[in-house]
C-alpha cells in the first residue's frame, strides 16, 4: 500500500457506488412508475439476444485478425463450442470442450 | 406440520436447480477473481480489501482497472469517470427486470447491484420448472455468483501465487457460457432480429472505436436500431409465435 488507507476507502467507495449508479439508473427512472412505458416493455424483450450477441464480440475483442494467430484459438474454440453444444445439448460438456480446447491451442498451436 | 415440510422442500429444491444453474459461473469466477485478488496482493492490499472489494463494488473488469488507479493513488474524480465509462453498459441492463424486481421487497436493492454480466444472462434466458419459485431462484442465482466472485478474491490475495497450475485461459468458460446461452435464446424466441443488429453493431464498433471503447457506442447504436424497427420485429414475432 503506498497510498493513505483512507484515500485507498475512499476509492473503493466511489468504484462501488459509480457501479451502484450504473445498475440502479432504469430504476430510478422507471421503478416507480405505475405502468412501464411500451417502449421499455419491448426494449426489456428484445435486448437480451442484442446484448448477449455484443457481450460473445466483447469477449472476443482483443483478438487481432491482422497477424498470426489471426484469433484462430478463440475462434477454433467457439466453433468447438457451437458443435458440441447442437450435437450434446448440454451446457457442461460445451463448455468443457470448448475451454479445454482454448486451454490446449494457447499452450501448443497458437502461444499467446 | 406438512405444510412446514412442504415449505423447506420447496426452497431447497429452488436453492439446488439455482445452484446447479450458477455451475458454469463458478469456474469463470473463481479464476477471474484469484486474478484480481493477486493484483490486489501484489499492490500491498490484504483479504479483507478483497472481501469487501467484491462484497461492494462487484464489478469484474472495474475491479481490474481499479487497482492501477489504488497504486498510483488517483484522483476520485478520474475514478469515477472511468467507472462510468466501463460500467455504462449495465444501463440497459435493467430495462427487463423492472417490474419484476420492484415487487421483491427486501431483495429489491440487492437484485438491482448484484446485476453483473454473467447475472443478467442467465436471468434473461432462464426458464423457471414447475415447484420452483422464480423470484427465489432469481435471487439465490444473483447471490451464489456473488459467493463465487467473493471467494475467488479472497482465495487470490491468500493463495493466488502458490496456485501451482498454470489456468491460464480458463477464462474462456465466459465466452463459451455467453456463447451457448445465445444459441439457447435463438432457438427458444426464433427472433434473430435483436441478434443480428446487436452483432452487426458490435463489429462495426469494435473496428471502429477499437476494443477498450466499443461496448457503449456499440449498445446506443443497437437501441436505436431496435427503435426504428419497433414494428417490424413485434410483427416477426407473431408471425414465428403462430
Amino acid at each position: 500500500m503506498n497510498i493513505p488507507v483512507w484515500d485507498a476507502v475512499a476509492i473503493f467507495a466511489v468504484t462501488a457506488i459509480m457501479t451502484w449508479i450504473t445498475r440502479a439508473l432504469p430504476f430510478m427512472v422507471f421503478g416507480n412508475k405505475k405502468e412501464l412505458p411500451r417502449f421499455i416493455n419491448y426494449l426489456g424483450k428484445v435486448l437480451p439476444g442484442a446484448i448477449m450477441a455484443t457481450l460473445v464480440i466483447y469477449c472476443l475483442r482483443s483478438i487481432d485478425l491482422t497477424e498470426f494467430p489471426f484469433g484462430l484459438a478463440e475462434l477454433i474454440s467457439v466453433a468447438v463450442v457451437v458443435v458440441v453444444h447442437l450435437w450434446r445439448k448440454n451446457i457442461f460438456w460445451s463448455i468443457a470442450g470448448g475451454t479445454l480446447c482454448y486451454m490446449i491451442l494457447i499452450r501448443t498451436i497458437f502461444p499467446l | 406440520m406438512n405444510v412446514k415440510v412442504l415449505g423447506v422442500s420447496k426452497i431447497s429444491k429452488t436453492a439446488v436447480f439455482a445452484f446447479k444453474k450458477t455451475i458454469p459461473i463458478i469456474f469463470g469466477y473463481l479464476f477471474l477473481g484469484i486474478g484480481f485478488g493477486i493484483m490486489l496482493q501484489e499492490a500491498g492490499y490484504n483479504a479483507l480489501w478483497a472481501l469487501f472489494g467484491s462484497l461492494f463494488i462487484y464489478a469484474g473488469s472495474m475491479q481490474y482497472f481499479m487497482v492501477p488507479l489504488l497504486v498510483t493513488g488517483a484522483s476520485l474524480l478520474t475514478v469515477a469517470i472511468m467507472t462510468l465509462l466501463i460500467n455504462s453498459r449495465h444501463i440497459f441492463y435493467g430495462l427487463g427486470f423492472i417490474d419484476r424486481y420492484r415487487r421483491m421487497g427486501w431483495k429489491y436493492p440487492y437484485m438491482v447491484m448484484s446485476l453483473t454480466d454473467e447475472t443478467y444472462v442467465l436471468l434473461s434466458t432462464c426458464k423457471y420448472p414447475e415447484g420452483v419459485d422464480p423470484d427465489k431462484a432469481a435471487f439465490y442465482i444473483s447471490l451464489f455468483n456473488h459467493c463465487w466472485w467473493i471467494s475467488g478474491s479472497v482465495l487470490g490475495v491468500l493463495i493466488g501465487t502458490l496456485i501451482p497450475f498454470d489456468l491460464t485461459g480458463i477464462d474462456f468458460c465466459m465466452t463459451a457460457l455467453f456463447v451457448i446461452l445465445l444459441i439457447n435464446h435463438i432457438k427458444q424466441v426464433k427472433a434473430f432480429t435483436p441478434v443480428i443488429i446487436g452483432l452487426i453493431s458490435a463489429i462495426l464498433f469494435l473496428l471502429i472505436m477499437g476494443p477498450d471503447n466499443f461496448i457503449m457506442p456499440s449498445l446506443c447504436f443497437t437501441v436505436l436500431l431496435l427503435a426504428l424497427l419497433k414494428g417490424r420485429i413485434e410483427t416477426v414475432k407473431e408471425v414465428s409465435a403462430s
